[in-house]
């Protein structure tokens, strides 16, 4: 069993601080969910667990299976076995999902040794075809004008490739119309196992439906206010987050 | 002839390396009659070449430089420092790779021409320094009437061809450079396809230079007859030195009714040379004259590749992928001048510009009022790596009549930080998702490359974006 550790993160951007004393434990085998209000910094997390440089880290650790990752590069990361599916997934203009999937498994190669073709494809297919992707979809350059459902699918079809260990799903169901969440959640739930850890962020208890979570974690102004079971889910989604809005917090963005 | 002791000089670009030789002919540094006899003399030239070229000396040194244009790099180039004619081993080419001097044959070797010959071509020209080590053209299509041989023997044993168009498609007054390119030309390419003939395989020439402070101005001519069809790929390399190194060609096509030329160039300059190149193509009735143009390398290229449409139908292209790196200025673009009804021509040009890379297209496309049925598109694409990057376009589009249609587009991108990450966090290092993109941007075009030289594309932008970033 592998640990993704989040260790009382303080995270800022300019001089504004984002995250303010997070910490979360994520073993392989498990699946966490992240709930909270917009702007609490869901999204902020998981791009800075993948390195984003936009954010700097100002106290705490991150810590894959114990060894810290914060001088990584976010390739070196990524390559170490952590996934982020997007939010906001970026257009990559005449590079078409085939070429850059296969660089990507191909920089995960050691030093001189060449990616099979024909295996590569036929994998590509096989995980096409599990989250209902058409052939078409290969040569149609990585996300270009993609609608909003498409783009996520894409993302969870890269995930499927490339076989994290921790994958971070950043609202992976927003966009998706309720026979494309049942599709996607299939290709997540068929990613889970001992060997993968999922950190899955969402406004939504209903994807929790399909993907369901081991704990439910609450997350206000940069930090963890409560966790629990996805009995904690069902909780928000009839009260909100009032409750757990802390009333001595300045709000964020203030 | 010394000692034959050799010296290697590596780095990591494929071109930049050198092996020493002794120089046979030198013509010494500077140009004047003199410099322009000592050729003549070493090459056996009749008299009327003699007089062309002093003719065109004249106007070279009457030109002004077009710096109230072009860039001011240009005052950089210091004419009485450069060599003018080098030749190692005689003026005639030799027609196997065993007969090359073995310095001279080792670099080709180096450079993969002979292999590359033997997989894809139809005939190559080896050209070092001023002459062409080594010209060949296999045997099924010289039998088909192919000629395929150095100027300078095309000049002497084909006169009745030569003569005939040899300065009729670029004139010697063109510019300052074609003036130059006309007092001091040796090397290049002569080529003539008989009627009907279609040449089913690229014909190659490579142009290497190898010493410093040296000027390399080939002159090439190609001729495609009634309904001929040729492709012609040139590509080029010199080791990098720390002074400047001027390359400066002539190149007239001439596509007679129904012929279709292609001319494919892939430039692959060190950092130090002056590519001052002038181009350009005479489309007759239904024929079509095609560059596809790629700029990589060099300090600073000013070239633009034109099409005259002279009869009725014709057709001229030109794709162009140009990459600024560091340093670098690509002053690229084309010419289409429609000179006959129902004309048409197609420009796309892609520029990419990393660090202090600057692109600037130029573009003249000219369609005369009396003319009707004349169709011309223009994309130009721009890509800016980094914030210090650079690209200018300058447009001029003269569309008369009423007869004429005209579409113009132009766009300017970046690759920005959030695509770059996104790249990144699926695994790929900054250079290999720089260079990714670059890849992606110029995609469409590099198809239109022989597979064999869009392999090569992608691995000099592969190079090329990997000494650019971190
Ligand atoms: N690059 C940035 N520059 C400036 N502010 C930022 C940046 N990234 C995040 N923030 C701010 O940090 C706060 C947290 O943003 P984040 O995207 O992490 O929220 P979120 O919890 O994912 O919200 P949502 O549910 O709307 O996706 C927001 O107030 C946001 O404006
Ligand atoms: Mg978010």
């Amino acid at each position: 069993m592998k640990h993704l550790k989040i260790d009382n993160l303080h995270v800022s951007i300019g001089d504004r601080e984002i995250l303010r004393g997070l910490s979360l434990d994520l073993p392989t085998g498990q699946v966490h969910a992240i709930m909270g209000p917009n702007g609490s910094g869901k999204s902020t997390l998981a791009k800075v667990i993948a390195g984003h440089p936009d954010y700097t880290v100002t106290s705490g650790d991150i810590l894959f299976d114990g060894e810290s990752i914060l001088a990584m590069e976010p390739d070196a990361r990524a390559r170490k076995g952590i996934f982020l599916a997007f939010q906001y997934p970026s257009e990559i203009p005449g590079v078409t999902i085939a070429n850059f999937l296969r660089a990507a498994l191909q920089a995960r190669l050691p030093d001189g040794e060449e990616l099979e073709a024909t295996e590569y494809y036929a994998k590509l297919y096989e995980k096409m075809d599990l989250l209902e992707m058409p052939r078409t979809f290969t040569s149609r350059a990585v996300n270009e004008g993609f609608s909003g459902g498409e783009k996520k699918r894409c993302e969870i079809l890269q995930m499927a490739m490339l076989r994290p260990t921790f994958a971070l799903l950043d609202e992976t169901d927003s966009g998706l119309d309720i026979d494309a969440l049942k599709i996607v959640s299939h290709g997540v739930n068929s990613l889970r196992g001992p060997e993968t850890g999922m950190l899955v962020i969402t406004h939504y208890q209903r994807l929790l439906n399909y993907i369901v979570p081991d704990y439910v974690h609450v997350m206000v102004n940069g930090r963890i206010v409560e966790s629990g079971t996805k009995e904690l889910a069902l909780k928000l989604e009839a009260e909100g987050y009032d409750w757990a809005t802390e009333p001595e917090a300045e709000a964020v963005g203030a | 002839m010394s000692d034959t002791q050799t010296q290697l000089d590596i780095d990591r670009e494929k071109g930049n390396f050198r092996y020493d030789v002794d120089y046979e002919f030198d013509a010494g540094t500077g140009l004047n009659e003199k410099t322009i006899d000592y050729i003549c003399d070493v090459k056996g030239e009749p008299d009327w070449i003699r007089k062309f070229r002093k003719d065109a000396l004249k106007k070279f040194l009457e030109k002004p430089m077009p710096t109230h244009w072009a860039s001011h790099d240009l005052e950089n180039i210091i004419f009485d420092k450069i060599r003018y004619y080098l030749s190692q081993g005689g003026q005639k080419p030799k027609k196997t790779w065993d007969e090359v001097p073995e310095d001279v044959k080792r670099t080709f070797e180096r450079l993969g021409i002979p292999e590359q010959e033997r997989k894809f071509l139809a005939g190559v020209e080896a050209q070092f320094d001023s002459e062409a080590a080594y010209s060949n053209i296999k045997e099924a299509v010289g039998k088909q009437g192919v000629i395929f041989m150095g100027s300078t023997d095309a000049l002497k044993e084909h006169p009745e061809i030569f003569r005939k168009w040899f300065g009729k498609v670029i004139p010697t007054g063109d510019n300052k450079f074609s003036a130059l390119n006309s007092a001091a030309f040796s090397g290049g390419s002569f080529i003539y396809v008989p009627p009907g003939v279609k040449v089913s395989h690229p014909l190659q020439a490579y142009f290497r230079i190898n010493a410093e402070n040296f000027g390399q101005f080939e002159r090439t001519l190609i001729i495609a007859d009634e309904g001929a069809e040729v492709t012609y790929m040139e590509g080029c390399t010199a080791p990098k030195f720390d002074t400047a190194t001027l390359h400066s060609a002539v190149v007239e096509l001439v596509a007679l009714k129904g012929a279709k030329i292609q001319y494919i160039t892939v430039q692959n300059w060190s950092n130090n040379v002056f590519n001052l190149v002038t181009k350009r193509g005479l489309a007759m009735e239904d024929a079509e004259v095609k560059w596809i143009d790629c700029n990589i390398g060099s300090r600073l290229t000013m070239k633009y590749p034109g099409v005259v449409m002279k009869g009725r139908r014709a057709r001229g292209e030109v794709i162009s992928i140009a990459l600024a790196g560091d340093g670098q200025h690509q002053d690229t673009g084309a010419k289409m001048v429609h000179a006959a009804d129902e004309t048409t021509s197609n420009i796309v040009s892609k520029s990419i510009s990393v660090g202090t890379g600057r692109a600037t297209y130029r573009g003249l496309v000219n369609i005369p009022r009396h003319l009707k049925g004349c169709k011309n598109n223009t994309e130009c694409d721009a890509l800016l790596i980094n914030t210090s990057s650079r690209t200018d376009t300058y447009p001029a589009i003269t569309v008369r009549g009423t007869g004429n249609a005209c579409q113009h587009e132009a766009s300017v991108s970046q690759v920005s930080s959030e695509q770059i990450f996104y790249m990144q966090q699926r695994g790929l290092t900054e250079a290999q998702a720089m260079s990714l993109s670059v890849n992606g941007f110029v995609n469409d075009l590099v198809r239109q490359f022989p597979m064999e030289y869009s392999v090569e594309l992608k691995r000099l932008i592969d190079l090329e974006m990997e000494g650019s970033v971190g």
